[in-house]
């Protein structure tokens, strides 16, 4: 019997699966800052961790961040610069993988964080920050996000990060390299069909069936038959996860 | 010496009018001039058009205190708790009053400051292909580039009136020294026709010269420098003022409804009289010590002998 983790610690522990040694990684904010922790303190020695505002660094900070701007993230850092050249990092492909997260995803990866709903039911998201920059020049993009009906929609209303458009071909047509490689759910993992850029199960987390997933799917996802179950997180994993994040803020 | 040091209340009533576009949260969640945004409530300076790339918190206050009629940034919120509820309420029920929203991402915002900055019409990105932002930006264009024939997308210019950036020290003549992360400061500071400086501490100018690689932008740039100790609070300053989380989840908390949200703008910005009434209420309510520097960390000196 493995030690009981939470969701949000599975999603983070997956997360952190994503990353190869060696590879410049657009960190971002809440699970995947964590994700990158993890994998810093793992598998992944040499990964160089960039953030929008300027910090790049190649060891984990030394006290748990709430913001990628908060004081022990700069401490120790290798670099402090600005947005312009860490986004151009990012524009010139240097930048192996991104992560992001949703309000609404749909079947070909397009994500909205502008806003969601319609007409007199409007509700007005934050927006994209630096996730559209992260979804149309990381080499990789990888999605994670709670696993809701309403999240997972046939069609977003605004694409605030393209995915795959409305398919094979749509990028190329866009002018865009890279794009989504995987989402990560508290329910599943999911890729992209190599032929319709679709998104299709790749796993499920233990205790999930494919039914469940369907049902919180707006659309009729494929799950192939007798799907993998996704790995779960050693006690190790959980040590570090549960060091850079002693309240469980973002992992509980 | 000609010195441009105000008080705060001064450099606000001085360089910054109702109707104009103004720069703030340049360096994202660090850095931000809230004092100049409170003060900015207090002088009830309206019609604004606020201008940054994520803009934590300090947008949604101004805008739930009816300063702002137009905002133009990548995200706005609150980064720790997510949704900004006064950005909401304007957004989705026009209270207190309707904004227009101008969206960007957080690397077209910078390509548009930037652009101003050294004076051209736009500049090409590879970013926001294919996303519906450019829908909501009459700024994003898409073209082809001349010499590759690829589609690539073009940031109009965007030079605010002013803009308004904490900094840890500067000079009475307004050259700064900024460390940790610039985000889109120094864009900012070369796009605005005016700059507003609000300094943690204010030194002599030879401590400036000592390390120029430092300096965010050179004096001549800048209109105004006001001493706030503290004045970023609640976001951090490095070496001066680390983050106060327990703010924001308040603030959250509190501007949850308009009637908890004017309660906090009476305690904390309409109800003080400046920033030295703020410092004593945070002292008061035991806050300065939470975010006093614990261990400093210096850096080694460089060397600029010859």
């Amino acid at each position: 019997m493995s030690t009981p983790y939470t969701a949000g610690e599975l999603m983070i522990f997956r997360a952190a699966r994503e990353i190869r040694d060696r590879e410049l990684v657009f960190v971002g904010m809440r699970l995947p800052l964590l994700a990158y922790l993890l994998a810093r303190s793992t598998h992944a020695p040499r990964a160089v961790g960039l953030f929008e505002n300027g910090v790049l660094r190649d060891q984990p900070a030394a006290e748990p961040l709430i913001t990628m701007s908060d004081p022990p993230n700069l401490r120790g850092a290798r670099m402090c610069m600005g947005m312009e050249t860490a986004m151009g990092l990012l524009q010139a492909g240097h930048v192996q993988l991104g992560f992001i997260g949703g309000a609404e995803i749909d079947r070909y990866g397009n994500l909205n964080t502008t806003e969601v709903g319609v007409d007199d039911a409007v509700v007005r998201l934050p927006g994209s920050g630096g996730a559209c920059d992260i979804a149309c020049l990381a080499g990789r993009l990888v999605v994670v996000m709670k696993h809701e009906r309403r999240r997972f929609v046939e069609r977003v209303r605004h694409v605030t990060s393209p995915g795959y458009g409305t398919g094979r071909g749509w990028r190329d047509a866009q002018g865009l390299g890279g794009g989504p490689s995987t989402v990560i759910t508290d329910k599943a993992v999911f890729t992209f069909h190599p032929r319709t850029r679709e998104m299709v199960v790749s796993s499920l987390h233990p205790g999930v069936t494919p039914d469940e997933v369907r049902a919180l799917t707006g659309w009729p996802v494929v799950v192939p038959p007798d799907p993998p179950r996704t790995e779960e997180p050693s006690e190790t994993d959980l040590a570090v996860i549960r060091r850079y994040d002693p309240e469980g803020f973002w992992s509980r | 010496m000609e010195t441009k040091l105000y008080t705060l209340p001064e450099a606000i009533s001085l360089f910054v009018r109702p109707g104009d576009t103004v720069a703030m949260g340049t360096a994202l969640e660090s850095l931000i001039p809230f004092a100049a945004g409170h003060e900015i409530v207090r002088q009830e300076i309206g019609d604004l058009t606020l201008v940054g790339p994520i803009s934590d918190m300090l947008f949604d206050l101004l805008i739930g205190a009816g300063c702002v009629r137009r905002v133009v940034a990548a995200w706005v919120g609150n980064v720790m708790m997510g949704t900004g509820y006064n950005f909401r309420r304007a957004v989705e029920r026009g209270a207190p009053h309707p904004i227009e929203v101008v969206e960007h991402t957080n690397l077209t915002l910078q390509a548009a400051l930037k652009a101003a900055a050294q004076g051209l019409p736009f500049l090409p990105t590879r970013t926001a292909l294919g996303s519906t932002i450019l829908e909501r930006n009459p700024g994003l264009k898409t073209f082809r580039c001349p010499f590759t024939g690829q589609t690539l997308m073009a940031v109009s210019a965007l030079a605010p009136d002013v803009a308004i950036l904490h900094v840890q020290r500067a000079d009475a003549l307004g050259n700064a020294h900024v460390w940790g992360n610039l985000g889109v400061t120094q864009e900012a500071a070369f796009a605005a026709e005016r700059v507003i400086l609000v300094a943690d501490e204010v030194v002599a100018p030879w401590v400036i010269s000592s390390d120029p690689n430092r300096t965010l932008v050179p004096g001549f740039r800048v209109a105004a420098v006001a001493e706030a100790r503290w004045g970023s609070h609640p976001s951090p300053c490095q070496g001066y003022t680390n983050r106060d989380d327990g703010f924001y989840r308040a603030y959250h908390g509190a501007s949850r409804t308009r009637e908890g949200f004017e309660a906090w703008l009476d305690r904390y910005v309409r109800g003080v009289e400046d920033h030295g009434a703020y410092v004593r209420l945070l002292r008061d309510e035991g806050r300065l010590a939470g975010v006093a520097v614990r261990e400093h960390a210096y850096t080694v000196a460089a060397d600029y002998g010859f």
